[in-house]
């Protein structure tokens, strides 16, 4: 028996630790840093303050940022709200929509594999007497539009599904979902944390009413997010959920982030130059990635559709190899798992459940967030590792050598405990 | 989660992996744990026929490392015991050694268990009666 310490090369310019869990968060981008340095020192103002120019500055600084988050989602600089983050954008959108229109209906469509920012706040809006439709995906992790279709009814007065799956990274049909939403007129919100800056999003083209985005998922800092209300066509309403001093259009008080969101919106403006050749580029490492892995292992599959799938993403279930015990074996590459076993619930992951996969699959996978900073020599060698402890573990794996001797392991009664 | 030197130490060098001739009077096998619930252990012991002293012993796992730390160090534990004394291993002396965070609890009991289910099919094969804490639950 081998050791499970490998012994895989590590080439000329690859450092690691290697971070390559870029759905989690990203490394923020030194031209963001740059751009924010000067609002935490000389131009600290407060940008409600109108009397004087520290509040100018400030408030430029602030409304250069608007101009740049809605170019990149195609909306116009007063349809955008600055919050704290994305979960509080969702909550913001679902609570605040739920609130305004409770008059008009009482029911809201969301699917299982949202993110529980999503699905907690549901299950909240559900405790104040409103009925949510939470609908399942197919195995390739897509809904159906026709379950959509048939969920609506006269009291639907929102429909929440996020534009990319935060773990399997695939992308809803947002266009047929809003067009639909608007043929019925309702309204329509989108968590769009993991798509915006990584595939093109258009409000106006895809008939999205509210969006969620996050500056730390594109190469901003964290803390600061925002959530686009549309104001024509129809002109949307949400009722505050944070009362205080009435910034941001009486939506979300609270003086505002400026660092942040000077920050927010350098991110997108870069975002928005580089998006196109960047996707190129990680969509080519992923399949770098995958096809390394494929060639080289058995039992191994990807989870959740490869069509519609942002660049970055690749999820991958090495069947008989247990999640955690994988990732310890390549403890210097950081990427994330759905095993139980790394979660604070020991439930493995819901999202990869609602796939239809079983528990056992699920503690299987593997999530690989490829981002901007990651390089070839960095793909190969996580190849390398992943491939390397993968076959060591096999041969630890009872499983897998059941399997190879020709064992059903769905016939077996197992003593669950 | 950060995982104590000695769990760190029994992944990267499990001790006893493999297996034994499961037809064999000689061996018992202990499988217990499910796929779904992330860990699978099988633990096999050799028996000498004269002494019962457990001569030899072997462990897969499909689990965490603590879950493969647990199973490793328990067929280093049983080797040279007899049958009776590997009985006498808990669990809770597994936590001890390899320093489990409460989470992983239930990585030793696999081990405890398995140990019990190895012996438990060895006493079955060579007709020798069960004692009562011997009883796999």
């Amino acid at each position: 028996m081998s050791k499970i310490e490998s012994n895989v090369a590590v080439p000329a310019g690859v450092q690691l630790p290697i971070y390559m869990d870029n759905h989690a968060t990203s490394q923020l981008d030194p031209r963001v840093l740059e751009a924010m340095m000067p609002y935490f020192t000389t131009k600290f103002g407060n940008a409600a303050s109108r009397n004087h120019s520290f509040g100018w500055e400030a408030e430029q600084g602030v409304e250069t940022a608007r101009e740049q988050i809605a170019s990149l989602i195609g909306a116009t600089a007063k349809e955008i709200i600055f919050t704290s983050g994305a979960t509080e954008s969702n909550n913001l959108a679902l609570k605040g929509v739920a609130e305004m229109y409770r008059e008009r209906g009482n029911h809201i469509i969301t699917q299982v594999t949202e993110h529980k920012a999503v699905l907690d706040t549901c299950k909240r809006l559900e405790k104040q007497g409103f009925r949510v439709t939470y609908l399942p995906v197919k195995a390739d992790g897509l809904i159906d539009m026709e379950d959509l279709k048939r969920a609506m009814d006269d009291k639907t007065i929102l429909v929440s599904i996020m534009w990319a799956n935060n773990e399997i990274g695939v992308l809803q049909p947002i266009a047929e979902i809003g067009k639909l939403c608007h043929e019925r007129g309702v309204l329509f919100h989108t968590d769009a944390v993991q798509a915006v800056g990584k595939v093109p999003v258009n409000v106006i083209a895809d008939n999205v009413d509210l969006l969620s985005l996050s500056g730390h998922k594109i190469y901003g800092p964290k803390g600061v997010g925002a959530l686009y209300v549309r104001r024509r066509n129809p002109r949307v309403q949400v009722a505050a959920q944070i009362d205080g001093g009435g910034h941001e259009r009486g939506m979300r008080s609270g003086t505002l982030n400026v660092p942040g969101i000077v920050g927010l919106g350098k991110a997108c403006e870069i975002a928005q130059q580089e998006m196109a050749a960047e996707a190129k580029q990680l969509a080519h490492l992923r399949d770098r990635l995958k096809a390394k892995l494929e060639s080289e292992l058995d039992y191994i599959h990807v989870n959740g559709s490869m069509e519609h799938h942002l660049p970055g993403n690749l999820n991958m279930s090495f069947v008989y190899v247990e999640g955690e015990s994988l990732l310890m074996g390549i403890h210097e590459i950081a990427v994330s798992s759905g095993s139980a076993c790394t979660s604070a619930t020991l439930e493995p992951s819901y999202v990869l459940k609602a796939l239809g996969l079983g528990d056992d699959v699920a503690h299987s996978s593997i999530r690989f967030g490829i981002g901007r900073y990651n390089t070839e020599a960095e793909i190969d060698y996580t190849a390398a590792k992943v491939i390397d402890v993968v076959k060591k573990l096999r041969e630890l794996s009872p499983l897998y050598e059941m399997v190879k001797d020709g064992i059903d392991l769905s016939k077996i009664e197992w003593a669950a405990h | 989660m950060a995982y104590s030197e000695k769990v760190i130490e029994h992944y990267n060098n499990p001790r006893n992996v493999g297996q034994l001739d499961k037809s064999s009077t000689e061996v018992g096998t202990g499988l217990v744990g499910a796929p779904e619930c992330g860990d699978v252990m099988r633990l096999q012991i050799r028996v000498n026929p004269e002494t019962q002293i457990i001569e030899e012993a072997k462990f897969k796992t499909f689990g965490c490392g603590s879950a493969i730390a647990s199973s490793s160090l328990a067929t280093e534990w049983v080797k040279g015991k007899t049958v009776e004394q590997a009985l006498e291993i808990k669990n809770t002396e597994i936590v001890k050694e390899l320093a489990l965070p409460p989470v992983k609890i239930h990585c030793s009991v696999l081990a405890e268990d398995a140990i019990r289910a190895a012996i438990g099919d060895w006493k079955k094969k060579n007709n020798v009666a069960e004692t009562a804490e011997a009883v796999a639950h």
